[in-house]
């Protein structure tokens, strides 16, 4: 049964939480947040269309498969550790790189952040393959 | 050189993700799990050649310093494990190539195979207690889905048991190190060991037992193991012999690394209630293993009695019997898995696991009855094999010891072993075949003779070079016993 209303409205939340997800994979690194919930609410937003468009239709929108998104988040989160590695020191030693911002004063790029961008592809992509499953069954 | 201890992590981890990516592909994932464990392998022996040539290898992850963070140790026995697990994963991952069903290829086995690795890799090198617990997990979940994957009838009720049993296991495990770290407020294994080291209380002593209770479940040590002999006989061959080179040993590493390190305070109670266990889990292996009639049930109880073997060196805790205890785990390993790949060759070659259905075999594959003697009879104990001198060397420390009644007991179960072998060898290979023998079903590929015959030849090799190895094994017992530079390596003087 399809509601008019749920397209609607999907059509208008699932970009929010879209972006508020990324907002708080940002944030997470002082903050409550980071890749585990961002990646959590990114599914939301996939979730939300199963229910108001169908799981085909939520295929589509997400493009590739959610296996691959498992791997390239593990692939993301392995390859974090790596410059510690190549810089001598031990094994997902956090680095940083102060990248100056054009407005006020400067960033800290790090590989936590790295890290954390690969659990939120992980996350996305295990619970996407979840209900994605789930809702086909 | 910090990248050598975390390698025989890293690789099957960054196999695994690639198989992910590939997971359309079965071919190419055939060719990456292959490669894979090679890596994997090499980076073992690369991982055992640093710390047999300059002692405890320490990274602390994340430059997080201990106890704060989590610290990866290889000592000599961590390292050693690893090097087997490289071997097996190796051989298991050729045998795989050439027997898994497209089916199973499909749905991500070589995927689980090297999540498997990692898992096992990690629990060996890891120096904090929850992190091992961590571990435990990752190599669990793999597990259950290689047990499961397939879903044969009998395979789904071989898992069933498997997981319920091991689940039981962790909750135990993880409420002990909950306990551990509430008490001490330490879950770095060094630092336990220092927090512990004088003060035998009464807490101390109950999550001592609790830990034998979960490592004995997961090493399947009397009274724990009947889950074992109930699951393992389920899965493709190539799972089995993995499940059977590996997990159980997993159980055995952890409690010697525990009983070592930490729990040293009563060895009157601890390790005497560990040598009790030890004999009764020798005796109702073999005494299970008498009374089957399939080969892979047969061989199955075999792990448990010899698991017996593995933990009386360290009910016995003197520095000869442990390293008689290292060098019987890493002999056993290699010969378990052999034996079990064999089974999988019989049944290639003749259609069944079934002793009375079998026969004739030595008449038709005179080699397959020569390579099935050899790591039978090492099972045995028989001379020059090496298993003949795992078991001598924890006889001359029973004997020492003094505890004469559990060599009496070893060398009993040794016979019947022997006796149940050699019930194999007369039904599978020596009896004249049924008469209405089905036409041999299928030629077995190059792939399935390769790694049998590499762990036969690498038996024979360690009962040539005994010295070498037992050396080897000797050091590491001497680390285990001696824990002082363990605990300077991990915590760097801050004691």
């Amino acid at each position: 049964m399809r509601s008019l209303i749920l397209v609607t409205a999907s059509r208008y939340l699932a970009p929010l939480l879209l972006a508020a997800s990324v907002w708080i994979l940002l944030r997470g690194h002082n903050e409550p947040g980071g890749g585990f919930a961002g990646g959590l609410l990114a599914s939301a937003a996939f979730a939300l269309k199963v229910v108001s468009n169908g799981v085909a239709a939520a295929r589509r929108a997400l493009r590739v498969d959610p296996h691959w998104l498992l791997g390239a988040g593990l692939l993301t989160a392995l390859t974090s550790g790596l410059p510690a590695l190549l810089a001598g020191r031990p094994f997902l030693t956090a680095g940083w790189i102060a990248v100056p911002l054009p407005a006020a004063g400067s960033w800290d790029a790090g590989t936590v952040l790295w890290f954390d961008a690969g659990v939120y592809l992980v996350v996305l992509g295990a619970v996407l393959l979840i209900v994605f499953t789930l809702a086909e069954e | 050189m910090t990248v050598r201890v975390v390698l025989p992590i890293l690789i099957p981890l960054a196999v695994a993700t690639a198989c992910l990516l590939a997971w359309r592909w079965r071919r190419l994932q055939r060719v990456l799990a292959l490669t894979g464990a090679g890596g994997h392998l090499a980076a073992s022996l690369w991982l055992l050649e640093e710390v047999s040539a300059r002692g405890i290898q320490v990274v602390q992850v994340g430059n997080w310093p201990a106890p704060f963070g989590i610290t990866l140790v290889a000592d000599l026995l961590a390292a050693m494990m690893v090097a087997v697990t490289g071997l097996i994963g190796a051989a298991v991952a050729v045998y795989s190539a050439a027997t898994v069903d497209p089916r199973r290829e499909a749905f991500g086995y070589y995927l689980l195979l090297h999540i498997l690795l990692a898992g096992v890799s990690g629990s060996f090198l890891t120096g904090d207690l929850f992190n091992l617990y961590v571990w435990f997990e990752v190599m669990l979940i793999a597990s259950f889905v290689l047990m499961a994957l397939g879903g044969e009838r009998g395979q789904i009720e071989g898992a069933f048991k498997y997981v319920t049993i091991n689940l039981l296991s962790s909750a135990l495990f993880l409420a002990a190190v909950g306990l551990l770290y509430g008490s001490t407020g330490a879950l770095n294994m060094a630092h336990l060991a220092v927090h512990l080291r004088d003060t035998p209380s009464g807490l101390s002593t109950v999550l001592a037992m609790l830990l034998l209770a979960a490592f004995g479940i997961k090493a399947a040590v009397f009274p724990l193991f009947f889950w074992l002999p109930a699951s393992y006989h389920t899965p493709p061959t190539a799972v089995a012999a993995l499940f059977a080179g590996l997990l159980t040993k997993v159980g055995v590493y952890a409690l010697i690394r525990v009983f070592t390190l930490i729990f040293v305070q009563q060895p009157a109670l601890t390790h005497q209630l560990i040598l009790v266990l030890a004999g009764l889990t020798m005796v109702t292996g073999v005494l299970g293993a008498v009374a089957q009639d399939d080969f892979r049930r047969i061989l199955s109880f075999h792990i448990i009695s010899q698991i017996g073997y593995m933990i009386m060196g360290l009910g016995l805790f003197t520095p000869l019997a442990v390293a008689a205890s290292v060098f019987y785990v890493v002999h056993h390993m290699i010969v378990k898995t052999n034996l079990f790949l064999i089974s999988g060759l019989v049944h290639r070659l003749s259609g069944s696991y079934d002793l009375k259905s079998l026969g004739g075999l030595y008449s038709a594959r005179p080699l397959l009855g020569v390579l099935f003697l050899v790591p039978a009879l090492s099972l045995a104990g028989l001379p020059p094999l090496s298993g003949f001198f795992a078991k001598l060397f924890l006889v001359k420390a029973g004997l020492a010891g003094g505890s004469g009644w559990i060599v009496a007991v070893a060398l009993v179960v040794s016979l019947l072993t022997l006796l149940s072998m050699m019930k194999i060898w007369g039904e599978v290979f020596w009896k004249s075949g049924p008469a209405n023998a089905p036409e041999s079903t299928a030629p077995a590929p190059l792939g399935m003779w390769l790694p049998a015959v590499l762990l036969a030849l690498i038996t024979l090799a360690i009962g040539a070079a005994v010295g070498p190895v037992f050396e080897l094994a000797a050091r590491a017992a001497e680390q285990l016993m001696f824990p002082d530079t363990y605990i300077q390596a991990v915590l760097g003087g801050k004691t």
